[in-house]
Parts: C-alpha cells; structure tokens; sequence
C-alpha cells in the first residue's frame, strides 16, 4: 500500500509517495535522495539516522514516513546556513570530533537537539537534584556525554565529541553572560 | 587546533579535508552515489550450520508486485573460479555455516525485497554440526602459517627445562571470545552489470564500502571470469571498516550475480547489523596457555605460548595470535603454537591488529601477574627483559623506545600512587591502576602507484588508495604539499578509484607508510622531469620506492597503555577512570587525526576488555547477541579521561617517510592495561575476556579480598 505525504526537509516542501512500511529514514534517503541521516542498524540501536523531528532529536530508522505527514525534518545538512555551518558543525570539525564520519550528521542533530533540550531544563540520568533550576551553563563533561550515550561512534571519537560540545556550551553561556549585562 | 597533545608533535596540524562534507552529511558513501533505476537487494540466508538445500520454491516471492529476480543456486549465472569457498556464493546446494547466502531476491523498493524473502520456502537435509571452539587441542589442526605469512610454530633453546627450572612460574589459560568489527556504515555493494556483446566483454561498475578498491577488483575477476579492467570499484568515503572491509566478502559476489539478472538496472545492497554477524568476518576466539619461567630477579628464562583458535571449514584464515610474543621480551628459551579448529561456522578474518590484539592481551595480563610473582613493579619488570635486538629474527631494532614510552607514562599518570590489590577505595568503588606494553609491526607495503598531475594551477596527486576514517585525504595530500612546497591549497589528491593507480589496502596499520613514501616518489620524479615551473597538463609517476636498509632491521611499533579502573563493590560494574596510550610510533603526519586514531584504537581494546563478547549457540550455530542492543560496544558515557600522546623519534630506518603506522596499536595494548587495573583495583584476576560483573562477583568469593577495608569484592 502507497501513501503521499508531505515533509518540510531542510526548508524545503516534498512531496512524496511511500509504501506504507517505509521509514522516515528510507523515505528521506532513497526517495528524497537526502543522504545526510545514516543508516547503521535500521533498528533505533545506534544513532546514525538522528534528525531533528519539530525541532526535538528523533530516530529516523524507528518512524514510519506516513506517521508524520505534514512534519518538519532538519537534517545534518540543512543545519548550516547557507555556506556557514553551525557552531556544533564547526567545533565538531575544529576538534576532529569525526573520523569515518558515519556517525557524524547523527552526532550532530543529537548534539544540536540535547543542547536546546538542556536549555530548556531537562534533567538527565546522572542530573543529581531533579527538582533544581537547570540551564545550559549546567551542562559538565559528565552531563554531555550521558546526552549523547545514544549516538554510537565506532571509531572512537567521543572524547572529541565531548570537547567539541563542551566548547559551543561554553561560548552559548558566555554569549549569553554578555547579553544579560548589557 | 584545540586539543593538540601537549607534547610531541612534530607534523603541522590540519583540519580534516574531509570534515566538511563528513559534518554536513553530503559526503556520499557507497549506498548513496547516485545511480539511475535502483533495484534493491534482500539476501536468503540458510537457517542450518551444515547441510544441504533440498527444494527451495520462489514461486510465491516471484508472483509479488515489483520484484525483479529471485536468485538461487538452481538459476544463479556460473562463476568462473570457485576454489575460495567465499566467494563460490549460490553454485551448489551446500550449505557450510548459518547465514551463509543461498539466494536472494531483487525488487523495486527494499520493503518489497525485504518481503518477498520472507515469502522463499526452503527445506534443507540438516547434518550435525560444531560450532563452539573446543578447549584442548587434539585432533586440531596445524596450519601451515599463519595470518601474515608467519610461521604457525616457533621453537628456541630449551622451554621444558627452563619451565622445569624456574624460580617464578606462572602457568595460566586466558581466553578472547568471537568478536564482530561492527563498523559503522554496513558493509554495502552497488553494482551495474553491462552484459557487452556476449563476447567476454561484460563488465562491472561496483560502488562498495571498502578499504581497498584495487584488492576488491583483482580478487573479483577471476571469481567473475572477467578482465580486471573490465571491473570498476568506485569507493570514495568508507564508514569504517577495521579490517572487515580488507578483502571482499560474500556479499560482493551475490550482487554481481543479480546485477546479472536484471538487464542493466543497478542493484544496490547494504547488509543490515544482523547480517554482519556472519558474512564479513569476525575475530575468532582465542584460548591461550602462557607459561612465563624467571629467575629470582624477573628475568624471564622461559616463554611459552600455545594458541587454540578457529577457522571455518570452507575456508582458513589462522589469526597470528602469538606472534607478538616472538620479539616482545628477552628470553633465551621459547617457543609458540597456533592450532586449528576447522568448524561449521562463519569465515574469521582480520579484526583490528588481528594477532597482536589478543594475543598481548594474554602474554601482558601475564606479565602483571609474573611481576606480582616476582614482587616487582609491573613496568620494572618490562624493563629489566628489554631485549636489545628482536629475539625471533635476530636484527637490530629500527627504532625501540618502549622503556621511553613507560617513564614519560608513569610522570603523566602518576603511577607512583598505584597500590596492592584491592587497597584503594573510593566511596563503593575499589580503584586501581594497570599498564600494558603495546607493539604492532611496521610494514611497509610495495606494489602501488602515484601519479602527479599539474591541473589549472593546482598539483592533481591520483592514487587508488582509500580513507576509512584515517584520515588518508588530509594526510596524503598534506604529505605531497610538503613534498611539491606548496601549501595543502595547491594540491587536489584523488582517492577510491580503480581507475586511479594502483594502490596496496588500508591494511596492517601500512597506509601511510606505503603511499606516502611513493607520492613523494612521484613528486620526485615530476620534479625531475618538469622542474619548479610545470606546463599545464604535465605527468609523472612512480611507485613504492625499495628502502633497502630496511631488511636489516626488525620494524615495529611500540606503545605503553596505562588504566585507572573502578569496580563497584557490591555490583562488580567497572568504570575505566582514565587511560593514557605514549606511543612509538616514528613520524607524525597530522596531530589531530593522529591523535584520533590512536586514542579510536585505544576504546577498540577498551571494548575489548570490558564489552564485547559474539555468544554462539551450540545448537544452532547462531550468533545470538547479533544487534548493538546485545553486542555491546562502548557510548560516551563509557568513556571519561582517554588521551594518547607520542614520542618524537621518526624511524627513518623502517622506511624513507619515518612513520610507523597508528591504526592498530592503540588497540593492542588496551585489553590488558585495563584487566590489569581492574585486578589492581578488586583483587580479582578474570583471565577471560570481556571483564563482565558477572565474573568478577563469581570469581570474588572463591579468591582472597586482598586487605580488610576491600570491601565486598
Ligand atoms: S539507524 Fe536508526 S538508530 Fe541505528
Ligand atoms: S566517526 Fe566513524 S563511527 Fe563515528
């Protein structure tokens, strides 16, 4: 069985028609030919096909495509703007925080949608005090890399994921220091 | 750069080439290179260990919408050589291991192939069938070599009597268990069958995830009974591959029979995680008897090491588990063995330093426990069985700094607070520290070709050699820069082709060693031949240069691994605190991938330590745990304070560039260092690798807590 839906990738409307069992990540890499989210085990066990779903970091492989007609999808690539990259994408690159790069577009949405998520006050497993007002600034090496436990790197770049997060933490709450004083 | 090691660096740091396109997600990896009316490829795997296919009907999966062929062993083309039993995918009705590919359907969309499989009925005539590695060795078998081109046995001076005579023995059995490589891009195969005039002129476009394009295209045609230069591999990124993407496997076959069947139309096939457990090699288990004899002192008098291992029985592949313990310390009495088990299972292949990496991990947890035997420091009594030159070939060393390495390790990790077993206690957490040697050959690979173009102001370096998460774009083209004098700007390199020269696998840790010393020949030779000031459009080439020095010296890496680990008291979980690898590695191209590799090589044998275990079932010959949610391999969160920094002695004698490789021995080490902090932490001496709580709470009560205040352990 078919079904069109439409999806908004990367700010863009698509149009598209899919069998009833295809993905949301198939359905973004063979039909719309948006190969930035990958495929490392088809079975939410890994991290490679993290997108951002409405702006919250989702498991592309686990969506069924005709569950989220009319949703708005942002993959790795349409994270930059234009020629200039995000902050995560260039701290990610400044800090080697890649080397196959399989992982990487996943790691990157994940990372993008934990920031905006700690921001917002989420706790996480190792957050001691549940009750406590959290922000960004709250996020140590501990907090970032129980966050991004469900991106799977095999070639071992976590302690360069974690630096490279680290230092856009660092530049967000400084940044933000410096408005409020004004 | 941030995060440059403090010290030793001597390459200029360069950001990834190929971060960009890695960061964005357009760099496009086999799957995705775009072709024109894909069909899609859904494998049928035997559900027996051993047998044969009785009657397999596809009439239901032919009847269904959008597929386009169903391949079996009664209609699957012929090929041209079946003698590796590999690649002799769909020729008869034999089945040799579960999983092994007996068909395969071709459809339109992947859910319909991934359908129509389910609809293939398949009877089989089972017979019996071993899977699980027996723990004595009669009736194994004797390999001729091993892995590698070693020998399988070595014998020198008289081990029995200096077991017979030693003042310090430890006589003890570890083991590794199956591991899989688990890269993380399935392994992937694109083909585009062209049928020519029928006239032997057929031809392949093959777009694959692999680590050599030339290897995959001269090991494929004689299989496929075609021309090499009838096959083009296409593979410009790689997802990883550790070894399992060194040599083709099943899976290229099965897609260039179908891409046979379908009158031109691509084919492409990705296999999913399962898969991967039995079609593209794994690390095969190890049981390793290690007898160390020394004087009272800690010199050693007598080693022995005697492997038992797996193969399939279609097919060897002897892993060199032992051979690192040829040249690793002095000894005037040794002897190794390696032998067989040919079982109904998967083929094994290279794994991450296959040999050396579980192989250190038995001959190092022994070493710790000889030096606790002898009451010594366990880096002292490394030192003190130094050897001066390489007891198995008897050469002079290229370069051997492997004490260097343990004293700039000890200042930096401050292994002077290291403890007795199980004295330290931190909360509910016992804590210790643990050390490894390290070591992995240095090759140097002859056999591939660079080419130097000079292209609209730009040098155009062409080499068919790969990048699977090296960093082979940045170093490569920062190598013929250095080598041209112009800035990394003024070069373009290519990679991945088959149409670009020759070039030897991503293999053995050789890359760099081997291409990059013959792209500096080749801009020697364009030099020569068109000077400082080059007319557009001019060429020059060159292969591997000989370094004929080289034989005179044994050529091999070295490392110390130093672990901080913390068991849990009660639940027997263990956290890896903080690890440091100082590394011997000769030249450093570029810092930071440099530092990538080895510190990606360390967590492969953190891994390896504490994770990953493949569990066949007996019964079924089944790996069960087949997924990432069952076979564990280490997330962020299980990795805290991990650096690796390096010494600055380039090795000018192993070959002309100095650099030694840096792939695989920030893996070899590892598994032992930490084994080795967790017994320094616990008390508790697991010899079987992974190190789950499990054991440790088993192994707990039946051995002595160490001091008082250790605690539950
Ligand atoms: S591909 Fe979706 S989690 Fe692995
Ligand atoms: S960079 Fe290779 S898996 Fe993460």
């Amino acid at each position: 069985m078919e079904a069109t839906i439409t999806l908004t990738v990367d700010g863009r409307a698509e149009t598209v028609t899919v069998d009833t069992r295809t993905s949301l990540l198939d359905a973004l890499r063979d039909r719309l030919g948006n190969t930035s989210p990958k495929k490392g085990c088809d079975h939410g066990q890994c991290g490679a096909c993290t997108v951002l779903l409405d702006g919250r970091r989702m498991l592309s492989c686990l969506a069924l495509a005709v569950a989220h007609d009319g949703a708005d999808v942002v993959t790795a690539r349409g994270l930059a703007d234009g020629d200039r990259l995000h902050a995560i994408q260039e701290a990610f690159i400044d800090h080697d925080a890649l080397q196959c790069g399989y992982c990487t577009p996943g790691q990157v949405c994940s990372a993008v949608g934990m920031l905006d998520e700690a921001a917002g006050g989420s706790p996480s497993h190792v957050t001691a005090d549940l009750t406590a007002e959290r922000g960004l600034g709250d996020l140590d090496d501990d907090e970032i890399r129980e966050r991004m436990s469900g991106n799977l790197c095999r070639c071992g770049a976590y302690v360069n994921i974690v630096a490279a997060i680290r230092e856009v933490v660092g530049t967000t709450v400084d940044a933000q220091a410096t408005t409020a004083a004004r | 750069m941030t995060d440059l090691p403090a010290s030793g660096i001597h390459g200029h740091p360069h950001r990834r080439i190929d971060g960009r396109a890695k960061v964005l997600g357009t760099a496009t990896y086999a799957f995705e290179q775009d072709v024109d009316a894909a069909t899609y490829l859904y494998p049928l795997q035997a559900t027996i260990a051993r047998g044969r296919v009785r009657r397999i009907d596809t009439s239901a999966a032919e009847a269904l919408d959008g597929v386009v062929a169903v391949l079996t062993h009664l209609n699957a083309p012929r090929l041209a050589d079946t003698d590796d039993k590999e690649y002799a995918v769909c020729q008869s009705d034999e089945v040799a291991f579960r999983g092994q590919f007996i068909g395969a359907v071709v459809a339109e969309t992947q859910e319909v192939a991934r359908h129509a499989a389910s609809l293939v009925s398949v009877e089989y005539d089972e017979q019996p069938h071993q899977v699980v590695l027996p723990d004595d060795d009669k009736g194994l078998d004797d390999p001729d070599e091993v892995n590698a081109g070693y020998p399988s046995d070595t014998a020198q001076g008289d081990v029995g009597a200096a077991l017979a005579d030693a003042e310090r023995l430890v006589d003890e059995t570890y083991s590794t268990p199956m591991e899989h490589n688990n890269p993380m891009e399935p392994h992937t195969s694109v083909a585009i069958w062209s049928a020519g005039s029928g006239d032997g002129d057929a031809s392949l476009l093959l777009y694959d995830s692999t680590q050599g394009v030339h290897s995959v295209r001269r090991t494929l045609a004689p299989v496929l009974g075609l021309k090499p230069e009838r096959i083009r591999v296409v593979s410009p990124y790689v997802g990883g591959g550790f070894g399992s993407k060194g040599l083709p496997h099943a899976h290229n076959v099965l897609v260039a029979l179908a891409a046979q069947l379908t009158g031109g139309r691509p084919v492409k096939f990705a296999l999913t995680r399962q898969q991967m457990f039995t079609l593209v090699g794994y690390r095969t288990p190890t049981i390793q008897r290690i007898r160390l004899a020394a004087d009272g002192d800690g010199r050693l008098t007598g080693i022995c090491h005697d492997v038992i291992e797996q193969t399939s029985r279609i097919k060897e592949f002897a892993e060199q588990t032992a051979t690192a313990t040829r040249m690793m310390y002095a000894a005037p009495n040794r002897r190794t063995s390696h032998r067989l088990a040919r079982l109904d299972v998967p083929i094994p292949s290279w794994m991450r330093a296959p040999g050396e990496a579980p192989g250190m991990a038995g001959l190092e947890m022994a070493m710790d426990e000889l030096a606790e035997r002898c009451s010594l420091d366990p880096i002292e009594l490394r030192v003190r069985n130094e050897p001066d030159i390489d007891p198995d070939s008897g050469k002079r060393w290229s370069g051997r700094h492997l004490v260097e390495c343990f004293r700039t390790g000890a200042e930096r990790f401050g292994w002077a607070d290291r403890g007795e077993p199980g004295a330290r206690r931190d909360g509910d957490w016992l804590v210790g520290l643990g050390v490894a040697s390290s070591t992995y050959p240095a090759f140097t690979m002859r056999g591939s070709t660079a080419e130097i173009a000079y292209v609209d102001g730009r040098y155009v370096v062409r080499i068919g050699a790969s990048d699977i998460g090296t960093g082979t774009w940045t170093t490569l083209s920062q190598i013929a820069a250095e080598a041209l004098g112009v800035e990394v700007e003024g070069v373009r390199l290519e990679l991945g082709d088959t149409d670009l020269p020759m070039a030897t696998v991503e293999g053995g840790s050789s890359g760099m060693a081997s291409w990059g010393s013959t792209v500096v020949a080749a801009v020697d030779a364009f030099r020569d031949r068109h000077g400082k000031d080059p007319e557009e459009g001019a060429t020059a080439r060159a292969e591997t240069p000989e370094h004929a020095d080289r034989k005179k010296y044994a050529t091999h890496s070295f490392g110390a691994i130093f672990a901080e680990a913390a068991v849990h008291a009660d639940t027997g979980e263990v956290r890896v605190r903080r690890m440091l690898g100082v590394f011997d590695v000769g030249r450093i191209v570029n810092p930071p991938t440099a530092r990538s590799q080895l510190v990606g090589g360390m967590i492969f044998g953190l891994s390896m330590a504490l994770f990953e275990h493949s569990v066949m079932d007996a019964r079924t010959g089944h790996v069960v745990n087949h997924d990432f949610a069952e076979y564990h391999i280490p997330v962020n969160a299980d990795i805290a304070d991990l650096d690796a920094i390096w010494l600055d002695h380039e090795d000018t004698n192993a070959n002309s560039l100095g650099a030694k490789g840096i792939g695989e021995i920030g893996t070899v080490g590892s598994p032992a260092a930490v084994a080795n902090a967790v017994y320094n932490a616990s008390g508790v001496r697991i010899r079987d690798l992974p190190i789950t709580p499990d054991k440790l709470i088993a192994q707990s009560g039946s051995t002595k807590t160490g001091s008082p205040q250790s605690g539950h352990m």
